[in-house]
């Protein structure tokens, strides 16, 4: 890692993923958190609210009786003016739901961190990705943190993400549940007037509290114009996309981790690529490196930005591939494979980039992935390198079969 | 008021967030359509206690100097919900069938 400012300044603490989210919210200081607690995601709240309690931020905290609530809060602040935040989870997400649409179709740059969490039934309270999986055409940016630092450079990236002007979207800042939310991680944490000096002032777009600038916000918009206005919000995602990469790199700058929408991992020489999301590209790091210890030409595209979806950059992260597996923690209910391999797939065939790819469903309600499991994957390419096409329309791993 | 948005506007004409970039425009918009029947309010009987002008849920009951008697009832923004009817302790406004006020219990429709 290059010698930057943040090899001098800045703590290596150890925290748990929820600290860390709390840690930088407590560092960004919102005008406004509205927010209902729900496993894995109440302790951010939780600790947050403290931090409000004890004079650590000047946010408004707005204590409400539902997720719903929660959000329509968040919209009203943000409408209002203001940087606003939240934090939830599975089943809450899902009853946020109305409320997401209408976040970003009026454009406001919200911030919610998602412990990603099964959704019932039945009830679970462990980690898979059907939440944020199914909030995937709502409108909001996604990225996907692999490790508690990542959950923590995240959150200070989307924030200026989604306030960046031409785009002005909300952003969902994605951890696993309990894997990262609630393992202590070695991280570095910046000071608060470095992340302060990165996220800069909030700066509102045709506020309503500006008087002399009254705006109509959500009026009844029906066949006339409600076409052109959906059409206009589509394009916020190009700018969006770019607003990652150069927020990303900015932060490296700043601090000394730079990122992107996707992240490959030895794939430039690689027969056999694993793509996955969240937690378990950690894991697959080291199979990949074991694989490639065997002679393997093994590598790893990790998904960092799933909205707006890097087609294109994941068609030809792929390109020089034989085989390639996609690696899903969420099921499609009544799709032919998992959601993550309907996009990268349609990506491949959209670019003209086509390789024969398998798919896995993986990790339903918290279940473990275990490196082996990993290694059967890169051993099942082999043969789908072999065949030319997918050997399994959809395989699954971990699962008592 | 001025128009915002001509009827042609492209989808790039657009503000951002589908936003009219103005206040108070409801008052242009013509609901009168929509409705079944319409309310027909006995001024002889009426105390001027304003509940129909407070609990009506458009902007259909004028009022003018703390006073709705021999105002009209709003053509373009009265839906024939009855809420004024219902809600009236004179019991002295009544809902008429048909949807079209009577010329001269009818503000002239405003141009847009």
């Amino acid at each position: 890692m290059a010698e930057t400012k943040a090899a001098v300044k800045g703590n290596k603490v150890a925290l748990e993923g929820n600290e860390a989210v709390a840690e930088a919210m407590r560092q960004i200081n919102p005008d406004v958190v509205a927010a209902y607690p729900i496993t894995p995601s109440t302790e951010i709240v939780q600790t947050f609210a403290q931090y409000v309690a004890d004079g650590k931020v000047e946010t408004n905290f707005v204590a409400v009786e539902s997720e719903h609530s929660a959000m329509s809060a968040c919209l009203a602040a943000a409408v209002a003016g203001g940087r606003v935040m939240n934090a939830t989870s599975a089943n809450g997400l899902a009853l946020m739901w109305e409320i997401l649409y209408v976040v970003s179709s009026l454009r406001q740059p919200v911030i919610l961190t998602v412990v990603n969490r099964a959704l019932s039934g039945n009830i679970n309270i462990h980690c898979d990705h059907s939440d944020t999986m199914g909030s995937r055409d709502t409108g909001w940016v996604q990225l996907y943190a692999e490790d508690v630092q990542e959950a923590y450079d995240n959150l200070i990236q989307g924030v200026c993400i989604g306030e960046t002007m031409d785009v002005r979207l909300p952003v969902m800042s994605c951890l696993d549940g309990f894997i990262l939310s609630h393992s202590y991680e070695l991280l570095q944490v910046q000071e608060d007037e470095d992340v302060q000096e990165f996220v800069g002032p909030y700066k509102p777009d045709n506020p309503m509290l500006d008087i002399d600038n009254p705006q109509t916000y959500g009026p009844l918009d029906l066949y006339d114009y409600y076409f052109e206005h959906k059409r206009s919000q589509m394009e916020a995602y190009p700018p969006a996309k770019q607003a990652i990469i150069d927020q990303g790199k900015r932060f490296g700058e700043a601090f000394g981790r730079e990122y992107g929408l996707i992240e490959e991992f030895m794939t430039d020489d690689a027969d056999f690529i694993v793509v996955a999301m969240g937690s378990t590209c950690g894991a697959l790091r080291d199979v990949v490196e074991a694989q490639r210890d065997n002679g393997v030409k093994a590598g790893m595209l990790k998904i960092r930005a799933f909205r707006p979806f890097p087609a294109e950059e994941i068609s030809d992260a792929l390109s020089g591939a034989s085989a390639v597996a996609v690696l899903d923690r969420a099921s499609s209910f009544g799709a032919h494979a998992g959601p993550l391999y309907h996009e990268i797939t349609s990506a491949q065939v959209t670019y003209s980039n086509i390789i024969p790819t398998n798919n896995y469903i993986y990790g339903l309600g918290g279940r473990e992935i275990l490196p082996e499991d990993l290694s059967s994957v890169f051993d099942d390419l082999h043969e789908v390198a072999e065949a030319g096409q997918p050997t399994e329309p959809v395989s699954f791993l971990g699962l008592r079969e | 008021m001025k128009k915002v948005y001509a009827p042609d506007a492209k989808w790039h004409e657009m503000e951002r967030g589908g936003i009219i970039p103005q206040a108070g425009n409801a008052e242009e918009y013509s609901v009168g359509g929509w409705r079944n029947e319409h309310p027909v309010r006995d001024d002889e009987e009426c105390i001027d206690c304003l509940f129909c002008w407070i609990y009506c849920p458009d902007i259909a009951i004028a009022v003018e100097d703390e006073s709705v008697k021999g105002l009209p009832i709003s053509d373009k923004h009265c839906k024939g919900c009855g809420i004024c009817a219902e809600v009236c302790p004179k019991d002295c406004i009544e809902m008429v069938a048909g949807g079209q006020f009577e010329p001269e219990e009818t503000f002239e429709a405003e141009e847009d």
